[in-house]
């Protein structure tokens, strides 16, 4: 890593794509490029955070999010602890800053917290004296995940700037796309969301995307297609009518995709549901960026927790 | 409905097209099923070989009605009625396409069920059926029906039927989807925790029958928080009844904001008012319920001014098991498809209406709103089209009535006015 990269990334929290400069992202993307080829030695270790704590704090449920800040922790030499609140503490009703101030009292380095309320990442930095990562705060942001979109994007395209990306689906519950929409803004990207009136939020538009009702006509000359995950809660007739209904109308086939954008690369943030939002035949496909994402995950997050350590306070 | 046989050539006839107020003498020829000329002696020259020639002497060649508010028993309910029955009820009213409501046995909220009544109302109805979806699963106001598969698969808009949506999350998001396949979402606007257990109109007339009222709030609330969700989303709203002078007012307001905001009204509010119960005669009890003299005579300004955008029959055909009860416990709904046309032109008799303005309301402004070619005395349109004796008195007798039902709260009235021909896709089927 380089030292202008290091002194451009002055936070001691990633809490959210906002608030990032497109230059700070730049010096993420750039340490993360430096992550992958460490990732694909034999000996993948490094020592930047040996001695370090690393807490994973998840108080909703996740496996590939979780697994990736594990390894990205440990290849880092950190010492990696995880602790699944769902199904814990919270049950037995501690509060969000009780949980916190007991963490606290056990001096973590690095908070990695995912959470169903929006803020719930904010409450705890103001709370606690180590670096808080947010692995998703409710339909807030989930910045690391922006980030490795950005990184899968840029290695499959050799740029950000000037793509067209339709980011497809529950724009209303996601994250993901909140903090794609900021992140890819702020490289330059024309960004356009596409799904059904009842799962896009009521002004959207303001920041920054075309939006699209029509599948066809949202994905149509895409350089890159983002589908995002239906909670299958939200397809039995409160937000669309069905599965079935949905994937006609809003899945992305080979159809669909062959004859609107033929040149477009397919992304999921995971986990997919096969046949609701996304035909199996092109998650697999040829045109399918949905492994390499989940490559560029260990590499970014390895890259944040990097650029976070070199502003620790005990330093 | 089987296709045309032979041309048909209707000459000598007073043509009127509601749509563009065209109203002159004229004959009018009948081909494959669609019209092919119109106006004064357009195919005498040209007369294809094996025309039949019906001579109008005078009387009114307007298109055939559509009727956007029927229900039918089928299936489910076919000792009340069935296709054909409706479909000969019909062709005696001046009825050339019924809107089928999906207030079936089961429910009509899937792709199956619509695709079996619009199958079956092909075999046995001797007129056009389309069919509203249901909105709702079981039209329970809960999840949403697959409102765009249910487009693909035909169904002109989507329906509460006789039920309100009392969700208003669940109506919003209703609205919502619905907007984005311009699907016209049709809402009964009756909110049930209003009307509790009233069966008529709240007032005087119903304190002194001892019966439990029906406040007019129970329309107008349902009423302005569908126009507020209209606002917000832009979709296209029908209120399928109104029956206030209140709600008039709120439908008047929201289209001159120019809101996408329609409405009906049935032909018996249009006709009738609280007192005609009389002696708790329950043929009278409707949903919404007979409303006061004054409201009737709001929904005729209503209509001229143009707030009402569509006159229905509500066909709601009842057996005696379900009618014949003491007031409060019999069901609501009358039949009305024999009597529609009959009905609607004592306003204009009056004097009150004008004869283009009543027949647009049941005929081309129903088409523009579920998006359907006929209802137009137009070249090229359908081949969907009424012969009308504006003057000849007739009285409704039970026994001739051809519905199954005979729930009709017009039983020995008289009226100005009878169809003497209905002509389906070219084909003659008043018998």
């Amino acid at each position: 890593m380089t030292a202008s990269a290091l002194a451009s990334f002055p936070h001691r929290h990633l809490l959210g794509i906002d608030g990032l400069t497109a230059l700070e992202i730049e010096a993420l993307l750039a340490m993360a490029e430096e992550a992958v080829d460490v990732s694909r030695q034999v000996e993948k270790k490094k020592a930047t955070l040996r001695g370090r704590t690393l807490v994973n704090l998840f108080f909703e449920a996740s496996t590939r999010t979780q697994s990736s800040f594990e390894l990205a922790g440990k290849r880092l030499g950190a010492d990696v602890m995880n602790m699944s609140v769902a199904n814990s503490s919270a049950k037995k009703g501690e509060t969000l800053i009780d949980t916190a101030i007991t963490l606290n009292a056990m001096r973590p380095d690095l908070l990695v917290v995912r959470h169903h309320a929006a803020g719930a990442a904010h409450l705890l930095a103001q709370k606690v004296d180590c670096s808080v990562i947010n692995a998703g705060d409710g339909a807030h942001e989930h910045p690391t995940q922006a980030l490795l979109d950005a990184l899968t994007i840029r290695r499959a395209k050799g740029k950000i700037a000037g793509l067209v990306v339709a980011i497809c689906g529950d724009i209303l519950h996601s994250r993901v796309a909140r903090s794609n929409i900021l992140c890819l803004n702020a490289l330059g990207a024309r960004v356009r969301v596409v799904g059904p009136p009842t799962l896009l939020p009521k002004g959207i538009e303001r920041l920054g995307v075309e939006v699209f009702t029509d599948m066809r006509r949202g994905i149509a000359g895409a350089d890159i297609v983002m589908m995002l995950r239906l909670q299958r809660e939200r397809m039995s007739g409160a937000f669309v009518p069905s599965t079935k209904e949905y994937f006609h109308f809003y899945g992305l086939d080979e159809e669909k995709l062959m004859s609107h954008a033929p040149d477009a690369l397919v992304m999921h943030p995971g986990p997919m549901n096969r046949g609701v939002e996304i035909a199996s035949d092109v998650a697999d496909g040829p045109r399918s960026l949905i492994r390499d994402q989940v490559e560029m995950g260990v590499a970014v997050r390895m890259a944040t927790l990097e650029a976070l350590a070199r502003n620790f306070r005990n330093d | 409905m089987t296709p045309a046989t032979h041309p048909i050539y209707v000459r000598n006839a007073r043509l009127i097209d509601p749509e563009t107020g065209r109203d002159e003498r004229g004959d009018c020829l009948i081909e494959g099923g669609i019209i092919s000329a119109l106006g004064p002696d357009c195919a005498v020259h040209r007369l294809p070989p094996g025309s039949e020639i019906i001579d109008a002497r005078g009387h009114v060649l307007c298109p055939g009605l559509i009727d956007m508010r029927v229900f039918v028993g089928e299936p489910g309910f076919e000792h009340r009625e069935t296709f054909h029955s409706a479909g000969r009820a019909a062709a005696a009213g001046g009825v050339t396409t019924l809107v089928v409501m999906p207030d079936t046995e089961p429910v009509m909220d899937n792709v199956a069920i619509v695709d079996f009544v619009m199958r079956r109302a092909r075999d046995t109805s001797r007129v056009r059926v389309v069919a509203m979806a249901a909105a709702t699963l079981g039209h329970h106001g809960r999840e949403m029906s697959e409102i765009g598969l249910l487009r693909e698969a035909g169904a002109v808009a989507i329906t509460s039927g006789k039920r309100s949506i009392a969700d208003s999350g669940v109506f919003g998001r209703l609205l919502q989807y619905a907007h984005n396949f311009d699907v016209l979402v049709v809402h009964h606007v009756e909110d049930q925790s209003l009307v509790g257990d009233g069966v008529m109109n709240e007032g005087e007339t119903a304190t002194r029958l001892g019966l439990k009222g029906i406040p007019i709030e129970a329309e107008t609330i349902p009423l302005e928080r569908d126009i507020r969700l209209v606002h917000r989303t832009g979709a296209r709203y029908h209120a399928a009844l109104v029956s206030t002078a209140e709600s008039l007012e709120l439908v008047r307001r929201a289209k001159r904001e120019g809101l996408p905001v329609t409405c009906g009204v049935s032909i018996a509010h249009l006709t009738l008012n609280e007192n005609d119960i009389g002696e708790y005669r329950t043929f009278f009890k409707l949903a919404p319920p007979l409303r006061t003299e004054s409201d009737r005579l709001a929904c005729l300004e209503a209509l001229a001014d143009g707030t009402i955008d569509v006159i229905v029959s509500d066909h709601d055909p009842q057996h005696v098991e379900t009618k014949r009860h003491p007031f409060a416990d019999a069901e609501n709904g009358a039949i009305g498809l024999e009597t529609l046309l009959a009905a609607a032109l004592r306003p204009v008799h009056d004097g009150r209406i004008d004869l283009v303005r009543i027949l647009r309301t049941m005929t081309s402004t129903p088409a523009s709103l579920l998006g359907l070619p006929q209802g137009r005395l137009q070249v090229g349109a359908p081949g969907d089209v009424i012969l009308v004796d504006l003057d000849q008195p007739w009285v409704l007798e039970k026994d001739r009535i051809l519905s199954i039902s005979k729930n009709t709260p017009f039983e020995r009235a008289r009226f100005q006015g009878r169809v003497l021909e209905t002509i389906v896709a070219g084909r003659r089927v008043r018998t």
